[in-house]
């Protein structure tokens, strides 16, 4: 065999011989590649353009933050009877009397013109919605069809009440806020709330079911938040929809309604409110914000400090790696007087 | 010494059972990755432990315990209660083991099953890409590289010590009959070609009965079968090359073995033939060294023994009164010249004598016992003819494989059964050891124990001292010293290994002098341990990895003993034999490769490729896992300790199988540095051998990296969506996504060489991850329902991702940058040069000794004496992993250690050693 094949013949007939590998850029590991690698030319324009971007998008999203009206007002303490409010457990004891006053008024002073929509939401601090054992108390099942009813069994321990499955189940459900607000604008025009297309249009089509009727709830011995009147189906229940999209964070906000009239500077709002809403028992705080939103939402100026700051740092950088080119400008190091006897520094 | 390479024993044979079963390898990079899963695994007990605690202290302290039934009205404890999040009052017993388990689960893809698979596949690749290789296919034999087992890739870019045998691997195994010296005379001293000699053929030509008989002894004493074609070509079948050679050339020389048929062997000398019978046959053994056929001239009734053997095992058995000292010169001049000696010898027997001898014979070769001994008692009083050398030509590139791999580090051990001067003088010639008076060979020999342990404690001694000189220090052990010194003296042996760059053994048998070994350690296993296999046990033991090659038979178990072993498969007329040993050691560790020259492809190319990209690949499976974890934790820190999972149970199983495995996978096409780089600086391996791309500290690199991605990830989506629109759901995906997009560009980032597969990869990974999101989003049944749609109309989510991507990335570049410019590694250098068109292109050029020595006499460099410290590490100095050389047993290094505190600074000289 050795003398049946030269070496030319093997590389110029590969077909001749059945173990000759086959030749593919891949299989030879020769795919034609790009290798950058990291000049200080390329390190240092690409942290200057990033800072040339960054620095006008974060001012961009600061002034987007700015221009949000938000109104916000905390009214858990100030919305307690003066001769409750000394201890914590007067103030559950109020709030848990069926029979004390719950009535409260808050002014607010619109500070500069707000477009309408006007958003209403209220803000809870300290809820832990996204608490495991609240957060799974729900049956989506029963949500969203009326034969699946007793399809309670994660709603422990608010799955039935006297025997029968509660509709709709679980903790979640059963703390439901139950504070209410009510509008006035300079102490004679009632303003109206909308309180139709506050929650998500997907869950009022398809997780909220249209003949799921609440059953049986807020019936057992604990009272936790609202109650929902039962002869309305769940598709229509939008308080509970936005209150069941839990929120991932101690502290939230969830939309209560919107005022379809624009607000003019120095407006006094009138608030009644009823502060039905236990939040004493864990050291809560309750808001109420009145916001307008833009391209960004509500107002957040993290984003807009983060990108500047971002942008910042990264235009910074790109001077500390120019100065440092300058001052010691990394000579290309020839490979033929590398020293193999040294240390190399870590990786 | 003829036959000791080329038998190749069935597998009931005692060197077919020496083999044993191998043992399944573990790649020494495996052994790292257990390690620091194991460091994980206790990191994440720790989590799980400390969040289980806290865990139920909140659930003490602010949750609340009632039963609905019992209590109505003024429930309400004093304390602060989170009232919405109700326990029962009373738990069953392990209530209290809920919460940590709910972290385990939680925690329990830290550590990454999917590393598993993923090791697999692409080490099964880096095989493949082995057996794909063009530039080691070896048109000639028409025989292409194979990696037998697919799992151990990586630890060929680690390799530290190479053992090799000789005939077969660095020489062709094709032998030619070149010299030959009959009663005194030399043949073939001018031309270097016996056949073309004159004198003898004319010797020959005139029947001149020394030289008739001598060839005769090459065309009968010996097992080769010849077979007549129909032209009547007369072809030969020999089991060893050496005897292929003898016969052929006496077939040359008109000494033609013209037919074997039962008993009858026909010689045909010019034109006339001859009949011998057969009687009995003295068979070769490595112990023996010799072999003997007895037969009866036809002609004249006269029996005869014909020997043919090494000289020691031919020479001192000689008549008395015979003058042997011209043929121990004729053997010492062809072992200067590199080749293969054997001495002919011959002796008529008595008729008496035969008989007597033949019925002990008879039993002997019935029992099997005592037969060597039976076998002595007819051979001696011997008449020696003449002594014949043969050449066994060196294999193309062996010189140039050696002297790159030598530069890579490689510590090279060379196991030979020829003589001493003809190991030495191959060793020479093949860049092994460099002549005077660069180079400096130490011998260690001696008959008795005191004798090899004297001449052990000289060369230590004078290895210690000149090790400070640039000098290639080589020792010679023969295999007697070698057994007692791996017996008696393992300490001091072992720390000449370590300080030897280059070793020979010569003489060495697979099992040498069955009574020492059995002795030893290795009766325990119920093994016969060679001295090959004890000598690679001693380099394991010592934490060095190391490669045997071999090119099968009786260093099957060698190659089997190493952590990898190599087998030459180039050679025709060996491979069905090498087939059927190899295929008993069921592949365990085995690449089978055409010629050795490819061996520093093996090494350098798929090795280190191999050992690189599972570093990265590893190591990154960890960050991914430990990435989407650690955002776990941290919201377990703002959900009440509840172990709550931020990501739904669909998207925690697409990130670790779509979203992450996937752009990881093609970083088995990367090149950190393009092939010619590395052979023209072999010397990068010492990063792959000494791990440096894959230890504890480059692990807490990318450990420190995820921690700080889960960072950047956690606080920023909290923040950017917070308030109104902190909904779970939204939020948890804007996490993911941030993920999604720091881990393409942590891929991007390590990735040196970008082909078309690596941007699909990278890129088409992203934009899948979107679309396989927005299908989710597109299931009414589905928790995600309409969430990717919502998100990806905001300016607000694409705001985010920016920032994630810049915050993230933006450290990591600089810190990148920075070490790359400022501190860059070789490996960096490398690439700079390559890339940048630096002069790497001259570097042919440069004598790489000259540069050497230039550097030693700059004050940056070290130039004190490098040694070979097993504990001090000098490539790893300065990371937490130096102690990687820790060894098995302590007392041996004691001593080292003692010893290389006499200069203050060393370091391996990679160059000059």
């Amino acid at each position: 065999m050795a003398g049946s094949s030269s070496a030319v013949a093997g590389s110029t007939a590969p077909g001749r011989n059945p173990n000759r590998p086959k030749y593919s850029k891949f299989s030879q590991q020769e795919l034609p590649a790009c290798q950058p690698i990291l000049t200080p030319k390329l390190v240092i324009t690409a942290f200057t353009i990033i800072g040339i971007i960054f620095i006008p998008i974060g001012i961009a999203s600061l002034s987007a933050s700015q221009d949000v009206v938000e109104i916000s007002n905390r009214y858990e303490t100030e919305c307690i009877p003066e001769g409750y409010r000394s201890t914590k457990d007067d103030k559950i004891q109020f709030i848990q009397n069926p029979q004390s006053n719950k009535n409260c008024t808050r002014t607010l002073t619109v500070p500069k013109h707000m477009k309408q929509p006007i958003y209403v939401y209220y803000q809870l601090d300290n809820f832990y919605q996204n608490h495991r054992r609240y957060v799974k108390s729900k049956s989506d099942k029963q949500l969203r069809s009326p034969g699946s009813e007793s399809d309670t069994s994660d709603c422990k321990p608010e799955n039935n009440a006297n025997g029968m499955p509660i509709v709709p189940c679980g903790l979640i459900a059963w703390s439901l806020f139950n504070d209410t607000y009510s509008f006035t604008r300079n102490n004679y025009v009632s303003l109206t709330v909308n309180k139709t297309g506050i929650s998500w249009k997907s869950d009022r089509e398809h997780k909220f079911g249209k003949g799921v009727y609440p059953k049986n709830f807020q019936s057992g011995g604990l009272i936790g938040g609202g109650s929902l009147v039962s002869s309305i189906p769940l598709s229509e229940q939008e308080d509970l929809m936005v209150w069941m999209r839990t929120a991932a964070m101690p502290t939230f906000r969830k939309l209560y309604g919107k005022i379809e009239f624009d607000l003019q500077a120095n407006d006094v709002i009138e608030v009644s409110l009823k502060n039905n809403y236990n939040v004493y028992s864990f050291n809560g705080k309750k808001r109420i914000v009145l916001s307008t939103a833009n391209w960004i939402g509500g107002k957040n100026d993290f984003l807009g400090v983060a990108y500047i700051t971002v942008g910042g740092i990264c235009f910074f950088l790109a001077l500390c790696f120019t100065a440092l080119y300058l001052k010691k400008p990394s000579r290309l190091q020839d490979p033929s007087y590398l020293t193999w006897n040294t240390n190399p520094g870590p990786l | 010494i003829e036959n000791l390479h080329d038998v190749f024993p069935g597998n009931e044979t005692k060197l077919g059972m020496s083999r044993g079963v191998p043992e399944p390898k573990l790649t020494a990079v495996d052994a790292m990755i257990d390690k620091l899963t194991g460091a994980i695994f206790v990191f994440q007990l720790v989590v799980v432990i400390v969040l289980g605690i806290a865990g139920n202290v909140w659930k003490e302290t602010e949750a609340i315990k009632i039963n609905s039934i019992l209590i109505s009205g003024f429930v309400m404890a004093h304390r602060p209660k989170q009232w919405y999040v109700r326990y029962p009052p009373e738990g069953q017993w392990y209530e209290l083991l809920i919460i940590p388990l709910r972290f385990e689960l939680l925690c329990s893809i830290m550590i990454p099953i999917s590393i598993k698979v993923s090791l697999d596949l692409v080490k099964s690749l880096y095989a493949k890409f082995i057996d794909w290789d063009i530039e080691m296919y070896d048109p000639e034999s028409g025989t292409s590289s194979h990696a037998a087992n697919t799992a151990i890739s990586e630890d060929l870019g680690q390799v530290e010590y190479i053992l090799t045998d000789k005939t077969g691997t660095l020489t062709e195994n094709r032998m030619i009959f070149r010299r030959c010296c009959i009663s005194g005379i030399f043949y073939g001293n001018e031309s270097g070609d016996a056949l073309k000699d004159v004198d003898l053929q004319n010797a020959v030509f005139t029947g001149s009965p020394d030289v008739i008989r001598f060839l005769s002894i090459m065309a009968i004493c010996n097992t080769v079968v010849p077979t007549k074609s129909k032209s009547g070509t007369i072809s030969y079948k020999a089991q060893s090359q050496d005897e292929d050679a003898l016969v052929n050339a006496a077939a040359h020389l008109h000494v033609t073995l013209a037919s074997k048929s039962g008993n009858i062997i026909v010689i045909n000398y010019n034109g006339s033939n001859i009949q011998y019978e057969l009687l009995d046959t003295l068979e070769f053994t490595s112990d023996r060294k010799r072999m003997s056929v007895v037969v009866r001239d036809c002609q004249n009734g006269k029996v005869i023994l014909m020997s043919k053997g090494a000289d020691e095992a031919i020479l001192p058995y000689s008549f008395p009164g015979q003058h042997t000292k011209i043929f121990c010169e004729a053997v010492e001049q062809y072992a200067q010249l590199g080749l293969r000696t054997l001495c002919l010898a011959w002796r008529e027997l008595m008729e008496d004598e035969y008989r007597e001898w033949s019925l002990m014979f008879k039993e002997a070769n019935s029992t099997l016992w005592r037969l060597a001994e039976v076998c002595q008692r007819l051979e001696h009083n011997l008449e020696i003819l003449g002594v014949t050398a043969i050449e066994d030509h060196l294999q193309d590139g062996v010189p140039e494989t050696i002297e790159m791999l030598r530069k890579a580090g490689m510590y090279f051990w060379m196991l030979t059964g020829d003589k001493q001067s003809t190991a030495i003088q191959i060793a020479l010639s093949c860049n092994f050891i460099s002549p005077e008076p660069k180079g400096q060979l130490l011998l260690i020999d001696g008959k008795t124990e005191d004798e090899v342990f004297r001449s052990l404690e000289r060369v230590l001694l004078t290895m210690r001292i000149t090790t400070a000189e640039h000098k290639e220090v080589a020792f010679v052990i023969d295999g007697w010293a070698l057994e007692i010194a791996l017996k008696h003296h393992r300490k001091a042996f072992t720390e000449l290994a370590i300080l030897s760059r280059t070793a020979l053994c010569c003489r060495v048998t697979p099992s040498q002098k069955a009574q020492v070994l059995q002795s030893s350690l290795a009766m325990l296993h119920g093994l016969r341990y060679g001295c090959w296999v004890q000598l690679v046990e001693l380099l394991k033991s010592c934490d060095y990895r190391t490669l045997a090659i071999g090119d099968g038979g009786n260093d099957v178990r060698m190659i089997q003993q190493a952590d990898i072993g190599v087998g030459i498969s180039g050679r025709e007329g060996l491979q069905a034999a090498r087939a059927a040993d190899y295929s008993i050691g069921s592949n365990i560790n085995q690449y089978f490769i055409a010629e050795f020259r490819f061996l520093t492809r093996l090494i350098l190319v798929h090795g280190r490729y191999s050992y690189n990209r599972t570093a990265f690949l590893s190591q990154y499976s960890f960050y991914k896992s430990l990435l989407i974890c650690f955002i776990q934790i941290l919201f377990s820190f703002i959900s009440g300790v509840s172990g709550t999972s931020l990501f739904n149970s669909v998207s925690l199983m697409a990130y670790n199988v779509f979203y992450t495995s996937i752009p990881v996978m093609v970083s088995v096409l990367d090149k950190d540095l393009s092939e010619k780089t590395v052979m023209q600086h072999p010397q990068i391996l010492f990063y792959c051998q000494a791990g440096r791309l894959l230890n504890p500290s480059t692990f807490a690199g990318w450990f420190g990296r995820s921690l700080y991605h889960a960072i950047v990830v956690f606080v920023i989506s909290m923040h950017a969506y917070a308030n109104e629109k902190s909904e779970m759901e939204e939020v948890a995906m804007v996490a993911l996504s941030g993920c999604i997009w720091l881990q393409a560009f942590v891929v991007a980032l390590e990735t040196n060489s970008f082909t078309i597969l690596q941007h699909l990869a990278i890129w088409g990974n992203l934009a899948a991850f979107y679309i396989i999101n927005w299908i989710l989003s597109a299931l009414p049944a589905s928790g995600m329902y309409t969430i990717m749609f919502r998100l990806c109309r905001q300016p607000t989510y694409w705001l985010t991702m920016l920032l994630i991507t810049v915050a993230g990335m933006g450290p990591v570049l600089a810190l990148k940058y920075f070490r790359y410019t400022y501190t860059p590694s070789k490996i960096n250098i490398l690439q700079q040069a390559e890339r940048l068109g630096g002069p790497i292109l001259s570097l042919g050029n440069i004598e790489p000794q000259s540069r050497s020595f230039e550097k030693e006499v700059s004050p940056l460099s070290i130039t004190l004496p490098k040694n070979r410290n097993p504990v001090y590490e000098p490539l790893l100095s300065d990371s937490p992993n130096s102690t990687r050389r820790s060894l098995g047993t302590v007392t041996p290094f004691d001593f080292f250690q003692s010893s290389s505190r006499l200069s203050s600074n060393y370091s391996r000289d990679y160059k000059t050693n």
